[in-house]
């Protein structure tokens, strides 16, 4: 069964990896998602983009099992993520690895310990295998020689990269990024992006980019879709969004201040506003 | 994960003080006593009123602890107290057949215990014997109540 | 009128849900195997909680001994009763004052601290990545500190009581001149184990589970910003402070009061 397995992923490399199909959600009374349908290629970077504070993030979640949507599914290697138990979830999420915002690196733990977290939780490997992988992992993201510093010695930059060799420490098959490249300078932001590209074509693994930054995303991804107002507004290669006539995704890939979605919060009429017309606020 | 040496010592040296502690708390504050099993007898009495005598009272031997009440309970042959104390097991055997106990109090409102006096009999106490001789607590509203007829007779 | 009644009953289901959540968050946290790296985590804890607060409490309870011991005198030498003082002081310290002094120290050091660091952990995504790596934050994060706390405390309780007695032996005896053998004495006559020290340290052990368990739940449930954090941490000691003195009135009403 094992090899029937590996031979079919191997014959379906461009299969879907990860499926969402009518994914709603709503948080409180605003709904965030409205009815989201997405293909995650095996083996792919997909990038997932849009305006801040469309619920990317969010998405990010339902995929990895921590929010439960109001309607649809998310189906991960053919397993319905939500309707796992508990126990099956966690398995699950050992085939995944994410690396958040903030790196979210343990912060009573150095680095060595950091990457080698999930090898001692999940794995029975003796200290000096453990030591070999967690150097490999490290020496990938080229802080092999920062392994004694703390969390809170090491820049954003740095923290990000020890992070994503922590997301790979266990060899997943699907990688979610949330906002990698967000409040980078640009030497770690070229870092990181090569890094992506690379762990990608080393690996063969599947990855999810969710981010706003525009040229560095396009220039790893495989596949984009553009999410806005809870709904999918334009999906393609980056080379035919690039020349996508919809205004909406023309505004937002080459980032001009107004168009559809307006630069002004919605107030009323300026002129009006000024002269003070009924109110003192 | 690094193994602290001296954070193990602290937790250690941490919960060895608590049981410590309760130790303490169980022998010097509480009286409970380890030895009691290995060498204790035992006495009877019988007390007209042993006014707020408490088990675990107190029993003494000019001004010295010999012992504890271990239980009191009404006799109800002749409807008085019936006292069971527990002394040092190295009195077994040599206090006086007619050795008298009285239950006195320490300071006004102080607790109450047992005291002792050695009599002059040969024959001497063994455990379970019964102290024919006992004097009872000094209640005192029935003073007060004596002292004012005493008063009123004159 | 309708309006507020029914913003009662609101309030009503919103309190009662949330004590469900917390109820739920403490069986699950609470109970599961124990494992070698569980034990690990719970001696870091039990350093953190107990180790750490042991000078605060040890500290105050020398200064409250001595001061029951400086206040009782006073009062009792006016009725010729200063034997009396070793028993005062033994059985306020141990029923009382000891279980509930040393609880609400304890929320106060290692609760609110307990709450901050758990928010913080929360709140710069370290439980969702634990969750993502496929380890839960029940077993590995909140479990070792709850436990901790629940030894912790009792321990601390009873440093408290020892050191509370002797502080009013220095004041009582050395100083104040009660004789030693009546201090002692009276103590050891009036004291039973059992109903005193045992019932103070019961007393002292749901006091533990309590004031860890509100602690780390609102660690655990906060709002993950900086607000949200001093906030909890407020939460924190401002509930368990009152939930410890709540519950020792009806406590001691069980235990003592004659209630049975």
């Amino acid at each position: 069964m094992f090899d029937n397995y590996s031979w079919e992923s191997e014959r379906m490399s461009d299969s879907p990896f990860v499926t969402v199909e009518g994914l709603h959600y709503s948080r409180g009374e605003t709904s965030i998602f409205r009815g989201v349908d997405m293909v995650i290629p095996r083996g792919k970077i997909t990038a997932i983009m849009g305006p801040s504070g469309t619920g990317k993030t969010t998405l990010l979640k339902l995929i990895g099992g921590q929010l439960t949507p109001d309607a649809g599914r998310v189906c991960i290697a053919g397993e319905d993520v939500h309707a796992l138990s508990r126990k099956a979830l966690f398995k699950l999420r050992r085939r995944m690895g994410m690396l958040f915002q903030s790196g979210a690196l343990f912060s009573d733990l150095d680095v060595y310990e950091n990457v080698a977290f999930p090898l001692r939780v999940h794995t029975d490997l003796p200290e000096s295998m453990i030591r070999d992988l967690v150097l490999l992992k490290l020496q990938a993201v080229g802080l092999r020689g920062a392994r004694k510093l703390t969390p809170a010695e090491l820049s954003g930059g740095m923290a990000r990269r020890v992070a994503l060799a922590r997301a790979i420490a266990l060899d997943p098959e699907l990688i979610l990024y949330d906002e990698p490249f967000v409040g980078q300078d640009p030497i770690s932001m070229g870092v990181l992006v090569q890094l992506i590209r690379r762990l990608n074509d080393a690996l063969g693994l599947t990855a999810v980019v969710v981010s706003h930054d525009i040229k560095e995303t396009l220039s790893i991804a495989d596949y984009v879709y553009v999410i806005s107002d809870g709904q999918v507004m334009a999906r393609g290669a980056p080379s035919e969004l690039d020349v996508d006539r919809d205004p909406r995704v023309r505004q937002f890939i080459h980032g001009e201040a107004d168009g559809p979605v307006p630069f002004h919060y919605p107030a009323r009429d300026f002129y009006a506003d000024l002269l003070g017309e009924g109110e003192l606020r | 994960m690094k193994r602290s040496k001296t954070m193990e010592l602290g937790v250690g040296l941490f919960m060895l003080a608590g049981i410590l502690g309760l130790v303490f708390l169980g022998l010097r504050v509480s009286g409970l006593s380890l030895e009691r099993p290995a060498s204790s007898f035992e006495l009877e009495a019988n007390f007209a009123n042993i006014g707020g005598l408490k088990p675990r009272a107190r029993i003494t031997m000019a001004g010295v602890t010999v012992g504890r009440v271990r239980s009191i309970e009404l006799d109800t042959d002749w409807y008085d107290a019936h006292v069971v104390m527990e002394l040092d097991g190295r009195l077994e055997d040599t206090l006086p057949e007619d050795s008298t106990a009285a239950i006195l109090t320490s300071g006004l409102l102080g607790e109450q215990y047992i005291g002792l006096s050695v009599g002059g009999a040969p024959e001497t106490l063994g455990d379970g014997d019964r102290i024919r001789d006992t004097q009872s607590a000094l209640v005192l509203e029935e003073l007060i109540q004596q002292f004012v007829s005493n008063i009123a007779k004159e | 009128m309708i309006e507020r009644i029914a913003r009662l009953g609101r309030w009503g289901c919103d309190t009662l849900e949330s004590l469900g959540d917390a109820g739920i968050f403490l069986a699950q946290s609470m109970f599961g195997k124990p494992s070698a790296e569980g034990m690990r985590l719970w001696l870091r804890q039990m350093h953190f909680v107990g180790v750490m607060s042991l000078a605060i409490v040890l500290v105050s309870g020398l200064f409250i001994g001595m001061v029951l011991a400086l206040q009782g005198y006073t009062i009792l030498v006016d009725f010729g009763a200063e034997d009396a003082l070793g028993q005062m002081v033994a059985l306020s310290l141990l029923r009382e004052l000891a279980p509930v002094v040393a609880a609400l120290l304890f929320a106060g050091r290692a609760g609110s601290a307990l709450t901050a660091e758990i928010g913080l952990m929360k709140a710069t995504e370290q439980l969702t990545s634990m969750e993502m790596i496929g380890v839960d934050p029940l077993r590995r994060v909140v479990a070792p500190r709850l436990w901790a706390g629940f030894v912790a405390l009792p321990l601390l309780t009873i440093g408290f009581g020892v050191v509370g007695v002797w502080g009013g032996q220095l004041v009582g005896v050395q100083w104040l001149g009660v004789f030693e053998g009546s201090y002692w004495g009276n103590m050891q006559a009036s004291v039973d184990f059992v109903a005193d020290v045992g019932n103070g340290l019961l007393k002292s052990l749901v006091f533990a589970l309590v004031v860890t368990w509100i602690a780390v739940y609102q660690g655990y449930a906060l709002v993950p910003t900086s607000e949200g954090i001093s906030r909890a941490t407020t939460r924190t000691v401002v509930y368990a402070s009152l939930a410890v003195l709540g519950l020792d009135f009806i406590l001691t009403a069980v235990m003592f009061g004659g209630l049975s």
